[in-house]
């Protein structure tokens, strides 16, 4: 097993300030980020604050930024990297910060609740949902998704700006409500709920000017923009740019229903 | 001493994964209101890397399936040690509670004729695991999250507040049950974040915290499994139950080392991977035991042929409980047949076309492919033991999931011991989280509502029981560092080394095989880091400092491994989850017998304890018999090697 | 109420806009470069209103051909709609619609966004602009009429379709030939359908927007099909923009008596 001597620069600090700090340290074989920073507190420094759980890239916790791009520290191997490259890690940089590479990730979760939940169709009992599996596969695609917000972070419309914040719900939570527009028994049409209205006047899916970071950086693979976000653009226009749609809905006196 | 916040809860329940949220929302739906306290974010919980499916015989796939083939299953699975009451609710109440997670919201793969799908799994006669792909556990936790949020926008809607009757505290830690007399009376917690102390008062606590696996160094747990609830309750006074019975899952990865341990799903066994040697050989032909000769193939065609007619069938051995898989890799990598990082290869490529290996395995195609390099769909993976799930944990009544000798405290899941008797099945585990954490999380808001009512009393805080938990967590901030003149003085204690060495000496010594003479050297390394352990000290503050986390879980981890390795020690046979070298056999005799820890000193005080003695006494206890229907769903020639001669005739 | 971006007060503090390594410039700048040179050579062809026609070939930019002043093409879709009034370059009448459905195409959004308006530049790369309101305002907002513009470009691809079927003639309009010309027509029209059928707003029409595809097997596999292609929008947007000019470029070349079109047959 080979290993070396490799260099980080790793941001340390809370919200009163910080930096970079420069740490020299051994890299083994077969290792990735999340194991040096262990390696750095175990050694070194240890009070170095970082979120991290199931260290599978299945939990979505290590959010972080790596040399500049938001990554999960536990899916980004070392091997990937140049043995005499300093390796930056940072916080995630849209978020306020708490200590170290932690963050306040708190407006995920406030966003999430404004996202109205799935409404179980009226007249089914448990037991009796049935479903065709061509019905599921597109909700089933974003519901992969582990929360890790490394979309809600490189989204330019709240990274860069953080008045967007109120009013853009950010690629995960427009995602989810492509979920729910695309469930085959979500019952919200019928309780009054128009999603596809709501995507645009309440969780902000005009601000998305699909420029795609959000499925660069998705450690799931998820097609973000071309899967969701676009289809739901898509589906806000039938609502409210279409003519014909507009024109028949008033003919027929009634909103269209569900396909 | 500092004023702590205090906030006044009907229920609380500690922990946010399947058992607590499930927990959570069932309070809640009865009226009370509920605090979730977690370790991590929300939603992040161990939960998330379940893979396989909820077991539930919903009879989708295979009619023949029902209530009593999966009792039977799970029996046979733990090897009659289970409690079999709540086997038996459990395989009652699993498919509605499956059901009931699709009115929620859940999306679970479909069969074509559009209901659940269900796979075939180990130990399991029919296939009967509701999946989604291989991230059944992300489903199941995010649907769980999913339904709070729902629950949280009807209180927001009706009183302008999210959090009004159910409020998730995440990044929080509790360190002590609060008690008055007997009595729960609330949590005493920190968050992780500021490291600010408070406390959660409420008459009914829910212990849904997880398993211990985080005590050993090479398992498929994540940092949280500091097996916090079981220490929590061995210290608010209530006995851990057959803490032996570890399960070891038979695969998981080997290599690299920075993920040693994380786990393969059993699904590509039972979607056609097989085990095989350095010589290529499949050597779970030769690993049968008795008691499972009639049901499992005796050829490797009959077995191929299993996949695609298993009523006329039977099922390739590669798919027996866990216990014998892992038993058996252990036996070839010591017999010198491993491969070359110690462990076996798993092969699905030769098996499967490779896009139906990445439609029916993507999150394991997805986790070789980037942390080993290893392209599942052209070669073989290897795998090998790792320390999955413990089968012991708190005591509890069957039917009300109430932790035995405290009222007011409850457990459900992995922490919850009892279920699953000497090994669990796979796919057992959601179910329970899913069966267990609705019982519990009723009967919690049930108690909470009597003593809510005029002739109830709501139990107290006790401010000098607040002041001693305090102090007790913020020990290892005044760490004794070395005095002046004072001989054999030493520096504070380094977390991170005392957690490393309590890691390799559980996973040595009482391991998957274990020793007399082992098991009794692991309890004097254990008297010894226990000593250390009190001098743990950590630098920085209190913010967000994971050194300090880590010293404050230590005392759990020592407790729990300290119960393992006793009741391990004590149990001299090999049964389920527990193997002794020294006494290979299953002993009926040991059927009926149930080991249970307590704490030795009544008080939940640690520091009098003496260090040889150690802080755990061990009681035996013979269990009830079970209920006649259900003994009659075995044939009697199969009860014959599982039960003693008093019972088969009693 | 808290605005700025990165640097914002309760952010990690860390003064460089962006911490990347990589080339994360390059991409932007091919994107740019790319549409850029496109922009200066179609509109030198558009205005130019000469050398598009050489029998039996039109040039893209040109066809259909709807005004008084359109060089007469034998058969070809040529039609005066715009009476002689018209007195500019035939070609600004029909390339609104074709440029409106590259303008508003989702691939093309992305692309200019980042290329020409560094919004953002890369990921993770701080954007230079104060504000931003995506396109939740006008003129942004019109960007949803992509449809539309899709709707006008399925004919303007039919009538292609027609100069590449009048492309097997040869330049005395006699049936049954074919030359270089046809087979770069042949190819350009095979690309502009890709793209056109591989558009988001297609993908959405044809399919995307049931919510019950076992109800609509054949509209499901229509949209399994427009998917994949759509997988490649991006490719077949630059393929299909590159081959479109080459056309283009090629009429000219023949018109101007540049260069002689090669017959096969």
């Amino acid at each position: 097993m080979s290993s070396y001597e490799a260099r980080f620069k790793v941001w340390r600090g809370d919200v009163a300030g910080g930096g970079l700090e420069d740490f020299g340290i051994e890299v083994n074989d077969g290792e990735v980020v999340l194991d040096i920073i262990h390696r750095i507190q175990a050694t070194q420094a240890p009070d170095l604050a970082v979120r991290w759980n199931c260290k599978a890239g299945k939990c979505g916790s290590c959010s972080a930024e790596i040399n500049g791009r938001p990554r999960l520290l536990c899916m980004t191997r070392m091997s990937v990297f140049m043995r005499e490259e300093t390796i930056t890690v940072t916080p995630l940089r849209a978020f306020p910060v708490i200590r170290d590479l932690v963050t306040d990730v708190g407006f995920n979760y406030a966003k999430a609740r404004e996202v109205p939940a799935f409404v179980p169709p009226d007249g089914l009992g448990p037991g009796e949902y049935r479903m065709m599996q061509e019905d599921v596969d597109r909700s089933q695609e974003f519901r992969k998704c582990i929360e890790c917000f490394l979309c809600q972070d490189t989204c330019h419309v709240v990274r860069d700006h953080e008045e967007n914040k109120t009013a853009f719900a950010g690629p995960r939570f427009l995602m989810r409500v492509a979920e729910l527009d695309m469930h085959p028994l979500d019952a919200a049409e019928e309780s009054g709920l128009d999603r596809k209205k709501t995507a645009q006047d309440e969780h902000g899916l005009g601000y998305c000017n699909i420029t795609k970071c959000c499925t660069e950086v998705c450690p799931e693979s998820i097609k973000i923009t071309d899967n969701a976000l676009i289809p739901l653009k898509e589906r806000a226009v039938d609502r409210k740019y279409d003519p014909l749609v507009w024109l028949g809905s008033k003919i027929r006196r009634r909103p269209s229903g569900p396909a | 001493m500092s004023v702590v916040d205090r906030q006044e809860w009907d229920v609380v329940v500690v922990g946010a994964g399947g058992a607590g949220l499930r927990a959570a929302i069932e309070a809640r739906e009865r009226g009370a209101r509920t605090a979730v306290i977690c370790k991590s974010l929300f939603g992040k919980a161990h939960t998330v890397m379940a893979e396989g499916g909820i077991a539930a015989a919903m009879g989708n796939v295979n009619s023949g399936d029902n209530w009593q083939v999966h009792f039977r299953d799970t029996l046979r699975g733990g090897k009659f040690l289970n409690q079999w009451r709540m086997a038996e609710l459990h395989a009652q109440e699993a498919p509605d509670r499956v059901w009931e997670l699709e009115t929620w919201g859940a999306l679970f793969d479909r069969t074509s004729d559009g209901r659940i799908s269900q796979r075939n799994f180990g130990g399991h006669e029919y296939p009967r695991l509701a999946h989604v792909g291989d991230r059944t556990g992300l489903e199941l936790i995010r649907t769980l999250q999913q339904k709070i949020v729902s629950l949280q926008q009807e209180d927001f809607k009706e009183t302008g507040d999210y959090e009004s009757r159910l409020k998730v505290y995440q990044e929080c830690t509790v360190t002590r049950i609060m008690k008055e007399g007997s009595r729960v009376s609330g949590a005493f917690c920190y968050e992780r974040e500021s490291g600010r102390f408070f406390v959660l008062e409420a008459p009914s606590v829910v212990v849904s915290t997880g398993g211990i696996g985080k005590s050993f160094k090479v398992t498929s747990n994540s940092w949280e499994y500091t097996g916090d609830g079981h220490a929590l309750a061995l210290l608010a006074g209530a006995p851990l139950l057959n803490m032996e019975f570890v399960q070891f899952h038979p695969t998981g990865m080997v290599w690299p080392p920075s993920v040693k341990g994380i786990l393969v799903t059993e699904s590509v066994r039972g979607d056609g991977g097989v085990l095989r040697n350095s010589e290529g050989e499949r050597f779970m032909f030769d690993y049968i035991p008795d008691v499972f000769k009639e049901k499992y193939a005796q050829s490797e065609e009959e077995g191929d042929r299993w996949y695609e007619d298993p009523d006329h069938n039977r099922r390739p051995p590669e798919l027996l409980p866990r216990d014998e898989v892992a038993r058996a890799i252990n036996s070839e990598v010591k017999a010198g047949r491993g491969s070359p990082h110690g462990g076996v290869f798993l092969d699905v490529s030769t098996r499967m076309p490779a896009d139906v290996i990445r439609r029916r395995l993507p999150s394991m195609y997805h986790q070789f492919k980037e942390l080993a390099d290893v392209d599942i769909t052209a070669e073989a993976m290897e795998v090998g033991p790792t320390c999955h799930y413990v089968m012991g944990g708190i005591a509890v009544e069957s039917d009300t999931a109430a932790a035995r000798g405290v009222p007011g405290l409850f457990a459900a899941g992995e922490v919850a011991g009892g279920m699953h008797g000497s090994n669990r099945l796979g796919g057992n585990s959601l179910s329970d989280l899913l069966v267990f954490g609705r019982r519990a999380g009723l009967h919690a808001a049930r108690y909470a509502a009597g003593l809510t009512g005029l002739t109830g009393e709501r139990p107290l805080v006790d401010d000098v029981q607040v002041d001693t938990a305090a102090a007790e967590a913020l020990r290892p901030f005044s760490a004794e560092g070395p005095v002046a003149g004072v001989e054999d003085s030493r520096p504070p204690e380094n977390p991170y080394t005392l957690h490393q060495e309590l890691q390799q000496a559980m996973n040595d010594l009482v391991g998957i095989i274990r020793r007399e003479a082992e098991m009794e050297t692991a309890l004097e390394k254990l008297a010894d880091l226990r000593v250390r352990a009190r001098r743990a000290g950590v630098e920085g503050h209190r913010q967000f400092n994971p050194g300090w986390h880590l010293a404050l879980d230590l005392r759990n981890m020592l407790l729990v491994s300290e119960c393992v390795a006793r009741a391990a020690l004590e149990r001299t046979e090999s049964r389920g989850g527990h193997t002794r070298e020294d006494h290979p056999a299953m002993d009926r005799a040991w059927r009926r017998i149930n080991l249970l820890c307590q704490l030795t000193d009544p008080t939940g005080g640690l520091a009098a304890t003496d260090p040889v003695h150690g802080q755990i006494d061990l009681v035996r206890e013979t269990t009830e018999p079970i209920r006649p229907d259900l003994l009659a769903l075995f044939e009697k020639e199969e009860l014959v090697k599982y039960l003693a001669e008093e019972e088969l005739y009693e | 109420m808290k605005s700025g971006g990165v640097r914002n007060g309760t952010r990690a503090a860390i003064t460089a806009p962006h911490l990347r390594t990589d080339r994360w410039w390059l991409a932007p700048a091919m994107t740019a470069a790319g549409l850029l040179a496109f922009v200066v050579y179609s509109t030198w062809r558009a205005f130019s209103n000469t050398d598009y026609y050489a029998a039996p070939y039109v040039s893209p930019f040109y066809s259909p051909c709807l005004a008084e002043n359109c060089e007469p093409m034998r058969n070809g879709p040529n039609w005066e709609v715009f009476g002689s009034w018209w007195g500019l370059s035939p070609a600004l009448i029909v390339l609104i619609f074709p440029l409106g459905f590259r303008l508003t195409c989702y691939y093309y959004r992305k692309a200019y966004y980042r290329g020409f308006w560094a919004s953002p530049p890369a990921c993770a790369v701080a954007e230079p602009h104060k504000k931003y309101s995506g396109e939740t305002r006008f003129p942004l907002i019109l960007q949803n009429i992509h449809r539309y513009f899709f709707y006008a470009a399925v004919p303007v691809a039919g009538i292609l379709t027609y100069d590449t079927v009048l492309s097997f003639r040869d330049e005395h309009y006699a049936w049954g030939h074919m030359g270089l010309g046809t087979l770069v027509f042949v190819v350009n029209i095979v690309l502009i359908w890709a793209y056109t059928l591989s558009c988001h707003s297609c993908r959405h029409i044809i399919g995307g927007k049931l919510k019950h595809f076992s109800k609509h097997p054949v509209r499901y596999r229509a949209w399994q099909l427009v998917g994949r292609l759509n997988d490649r929008h991006m490719l077949l947007a630059w393929a299909s923009l590159v081959s479109v000019a080459l056309a283009d470029f090629y009429v000219y070349l023949v018109a101007s008596g540049a260069f002689d079109d090669p017959t096969f047959f």
